[in-house]
């Protein structure tokens, strides 16, 4: 089989770039999705507060996600749901399987990669203990309660302080279970502040910073957990030790961008965000495989997702008509002191539109600092931040002339006190 | 009123804000905007909430459909609702939009389906 773009995962990030590929021209489109449907994670989101800055209001994740699914029908983007993408070559031939054809071959001549991520699990964490049942990471107990409706537990203790588990704790409280506690190891949480307040906060949830799990108990089942303070190492305290009674433990504790497949194909892969490293146009170092959403950089808004998405489709959409440029300079970007990673990785000057935007995380809460663009010596973007935090991803708006006249093909981004 | 603390979230500054109350008037400080004031004086006066849950589908292709307020309610009736939705199945097939329960509690907001869920075939 023939494609001109395969696309593998139909959540937020493969559907937007399906979409802007098909606006872009490109015809032959196939979307493999390994679940029963489209829309990916956002299914499971049922919550509201997406879609605020694509949209203008504030929807929940299964609406957000249907106004992308019902463009794609609209233009007529072929599909296959239950479908698992089982290898891709750096020469763009992926294997795939499902129930009806069996295993396929597909040629194509682009691909974009948009898997997403994965939660981090228990055995990522090391926490001794026996292995009962009602351990689950908080994405996984999220599916069952909000779409498979079952009830997890009564008892519930959350370690991690991230987006998902804050909002499994207003989630679980809203369905009868009590909801202990969330601890944190850091001194700060990962999660959006507005999380904070309307999962915790308004239902009198504690949040205990600079707390861990330090042992699991329980035999068939969870019977309670060890938790402990920690030191400024991230230690835990031996005098603090403290037995928490609790039939459930959900974990969330951290995504992972989900690269087994850009593995397998040789794409060079970013230490820092764990994803691809990309261009400007979101393509991957094999040529011809583009990049977009959680299987780069985990984001905290699917808004911006979406955004990476529509870049990574029309890089596709160009490089399968012949448009793309020649790539000329190119540039290299480096996070420093204070930002730990920039995406892109790379801006090809010939490839880039009128500007860029660059992505970016820090690695603590900064107060009053000014976010820096530099090729090392002189500074070519400067703004001041009255607060960034390793939660809210920042970005950068650079224009093209900006970039021009840099002395050298080396793009500093850092915190300046 | 004794004095109350938010943190607002407008925006992620996350400003620490107290309110107390001065001669029957509310007094805001630590907001660093405008935002900040008008925040905290909705939430102390009437603070509301859109309320997302899902419900159990007879004959769906999915066990549940999700579902939300089409506007939001005062946060002490946030329970109330919860226990009112939980006695309430839906027949599929639902589409997203299709009010599921009309003004809910008197608070003038429906119950409104988020997703589709179409009617499961029988083989």
């Amino acid at each position: 089989m023939h494609r001109d773009l395969v696309i593998i995962g139909g959540g937020p990030a493969g559907l937007a770039a399906a979409i802007k590929a098909r606006e872009e021209g490109i015809d032959d489109i196939l979307v493999i999705e390994r679940d029963i449907e489209l829309g990916g994670i956002l299914k499971q989101c049922i919550h509201n507060g997406f879609g605020l800055h694509i949209f203008g209001e504030q929807l929940t994740g299964p609406e957000y996600a249907q106004k992308f699914i019902d463009k794609l029908l609209e233009l007529g983007i072929e599909y296959k749901c239950d479908t698992m993408v089982l290898n891709i070559t750096d020469n763009k031939k992926v294997t795939a399987v499902n129930t009806k054809d069996g295993v396929i071959e597909i040629q194509a001549k682009a691909i974009i990669l948009s898997m997403g991520c994965r939660e981090r699990p228990r055995g990522a964490l090391n926490i001794p203990g026996s292995r009962p049942a009602g351990i689950f990471t908080a994405g996984t107990a999220q599916r069952f309660v909000n779409m498979e409706g079952y009830k997890i537990g009564e008892k519930i203790v959350i370690l991690g302080s991230g987006d998902i588990g804050l909002i499994m704790a207003r989630r679980l409280t809203l369905e009868g279970s009590q909801v202990k506690m969330v601890l944190e190891i850091m001194p700060y949480s990962s999660g959006l502040k507005r999380n904070i307040m309307q999962c915790l906060d308004d239902f009198g949830i504690p949040l205990l910073l600079n707390h861990t799990v330090v042992k699991i108990h329980g035999k068939e089942r969870v019977g309670g957990v060890t938790i402990a303070k920690v030191d400024a190492n991230r230690k835990p305290i031996p005098e603090t030790f403290r037995y928490v009674e609790c039939d459930t433990l959900l974990l969330s504790v951290g995504l992972i961008p989900e690269n087994e497949l850009s593995k397998n194909a040789g794409i060079v892969l970013d230490k820092v965000t764990g994803g691809p490293r990309v261009n400007e146009s979101m393509e991957t170092s094999v040529e011809g495989i583009f990049a977009c959403g959680n299987v780069v950089q985990v984001h905290d808004l699917v808004d911006n997702v979406t955004k990476e998405s529509y870049l990574a489709g029309l890089g596709a959409a160009k490089y399968i008509k012949g448009t793309a440029g020649n790539g000329g300079r190119e540039i290299e970007t480096y996070g420093r002191n204070g930002v730990r990673y920039v995406v892109p990785q790379k801006i090809r000057l010939d490839d880039m539109g009128d500007e860029v935007n660059l992505f970016l995380r820090v690695d603590n809460i900064y107060k009053d600092v000014y976010l820096s663009v530099s090729d090392g010596g002189k500074t070519i973007y400067k703004v001041k931040k009255r607060i960034v935090a390793p939660g809210e991803m920042e970005s950068v708006r650079l224009k093209k002339d900006s970039i021009l006249n840099m002395e050298n093909d080396k793009l500093f981004v850092e915190l300046i006190r | 009123m004794e004095k109350k603390n938010l943190i607002c979230i407008n925006c992620p500054m996350g400003c620490r804000i107290e309110v107390t109350e001065e001669g029957g008037k509310l007094k805001v400080t630590g907001n660093s905007c405008k935002r900040g004031e008008l925040y905290a004086i909705s939430e102390i006066t009437n603070p509301v909430r859109i309320v997302t849950t899902s419900l159990f589908v007879n004959d769906g292709v999915h066990p549940t459909v999700s579902v939300k307020t089409s506007r939001e309610i005062p946060k002490k009736m946030i329970f109330k609702c919860m226990e009112k939705l939980s006695a309430i199945t839906v027949d599929a097939p639902v589409k997203i939009g299709d009010v599921i329960v009309k003004d809910i509690l008197n608070t003038g907001a429906d119950i409104v389906a988020t997703r589709n869920v179409d009617l499961r075939f029988a083989i």
